[in-house]
């Protein structure tokens, strides 16, 4: 039993120049091409998978993966799942990496075993069952790199999402950075109208400087928030309006006529200062440089 | 009977809606309100709605009426207090209420009304010149 325990030991050992040029071989079969340094990257990691699973069989034969001697073997592949995810690869890829490695298993197997058929068998089995378990391990670890991306995404969009600026006593400004769908123009109505209350405001300025892209939903949010501000009893200004966005809401035939507009925030915000009677006028006495 | 109460302050009429608005209540409403602005010659109403956490649209749309009733007979009028919720609501429901003056409270309405009622006399004052 000892020695058929280590008979895949014997084989990672005596053919790993072997399985690893044949590995490397089929991955490079496989359906995307690599960029020199990727496949660079990959004939790195083949080999450094290989040598820890030559590490742990050794050490602890193919049947429990889930041990402490495979630890490195598990880290390793976690990693590099984790590297695939960010760059792009899709799971089959990346899982085909490690299931790849198969047909090379096992052919050096047969070559080693060739005459003793139920040996080969019973290895074969044994190097299916290790290479499935690593292979479910590289999936899973995938798809876990997946979810921790996206859930970091949706926090970076919650810090994105909108804050509510007061520019003076009863003048509010709402930079909007990022595309505006309905369950944002929801959260940001929310937030401009809470503004509103807490501040007793009776100017808002929507800046769109960052909003990307104005088509005729993002329009028709925009001009909702406008009239609930109004509906509390607050004027609603949109500043921020690139030319390319001024041509777009024209071609569209959005109408924004009961909307004041301005094309930067800075007027927005003079227009609204005029309106509750203040006026910025240079101190004399300090001497600015001419622009 | 149930009726809203409708306060005389001045020149203007302050109408506090804090019940459940039904049909029969908006009638009495609307009948109440017509009759004092002739009554009083009120210039300005102010409905407060400050207290109403659900609004739906038939009150959207009697808000609406009682505003135009109201310009018929030459008076303004301006809806204040309006929760955010509210005001969500209504916007969603597609009732911008765009005939409709608005204010954040009591106070800043009357700001609104004694703003545009003065305007309106200067325009008297300067009408006889010509």
């Amino acid at each position: 039993m000892a020695l058929s325990r280590n008979k895949l030991a014997e084989i990672f050992d005596k053919r790993e120049q072997e399985i690893a040029t044949a590995w490397l071989e089929r991955q490079a079969a496989g359906t995307r091409r690599l960029s020199p340094a990727e496949q660079h990257e990959a004939t790195r990691q083949s080999r450094e998978l290989l040598g820890a699973i030559k590490t742990a069989v050794q050490k602890d034969g193919a049947e429990n993966p889930s041990g402490p001697a495979w630890t490195p073997v598990r880290e390793f592949l976690i990693h590099f799942s984790a590297t695939r995810a960010k760059s792009g690869f899709t799971p089959t890829e990346t899982a085909s990496f490690v299931f790849s490695l198969k047909q090379p298993v096992f052919d050096a197997l047969r070559k080693e075993l060739g005459q003793d058929a139920d040996a080969l068998a019973v290895e074969t089995w044994r190097a299916t069952e290790l290479l499935d378990s690593l292979g479910l391990i590289t999936a899973e670890a995938f798809q876990k790199s997946r979810e921790d991306m996206i859930s970091r995404q949706q926090a970076e969009l919650l810090e994105l999402s909108t804050p509510v600026v007061q520019l003076w006593d009863g003048v509010l400004a709402l930079p909007l950075i990022g595309t505006l769908d309905s369950s944002r123009t929801q959260v940001v109505m929310q937030n401009l109208l809470d503004a509103i209350v807490k501040t007793r405001s009776d100017f808002a300025i929507i800046d769109i400087t960052g909003v990307p892209v104005v088509d005729t939903l993002v329009a028709q949010h925009l001009l909702k928030t406008v009239a609930a501000a109004r509906l509390m009893g607050a004027e609603c200004m949109i500043s921020g309006i690139r030319p390319q966005i001024a041509q777009t809401i024209i071609h569209l035939g959005v109408d924004l006529a009961g909307v004041v507009t301005k094309a930067t925030l800075a007027d927005a915000f003079g227009v609204a200062m005029r309106r509750i009677g203040f006026a910025v006028v240079r101190d004399q006495k300090t001497k600015t440089p001419e622009r | 009977m149930e009726r809203i109460p409708i306060l005389k302050m001045g020149d203007y009429l302050l109408i506090t809606i804090q019940v459940d608005m039904h049909d029969k209540l908006a009638l009495t409403l609307q009948n109440d309100l017509t009759e004092q602005i002739v009554t009083y010659k009120s210039k300005g109403i102010l409905i407060d709605i400050s207290a109403l956490e659900i609004v739906d649209s038939f009150i959207g749309r009697m808000l609406g009426i009682i505003a135009s009733m109201s310009r018929l007979l030459d008076a303004e009028t301006v809806v204040v207090g309006m929760q955010p919720a509210v005001a969500i609501t209504l916007v969603e429901l597609g009732l911008s209420m765009k005939g409709i003056r608005t204010a954040l409270n009591v106070e800043k309405g009357m700001a609104v009304l004694r703003a545009t009622l003065g305007e309106e006399r200067q325009d008297g004052d300067s009408s006889p010149e010509f």
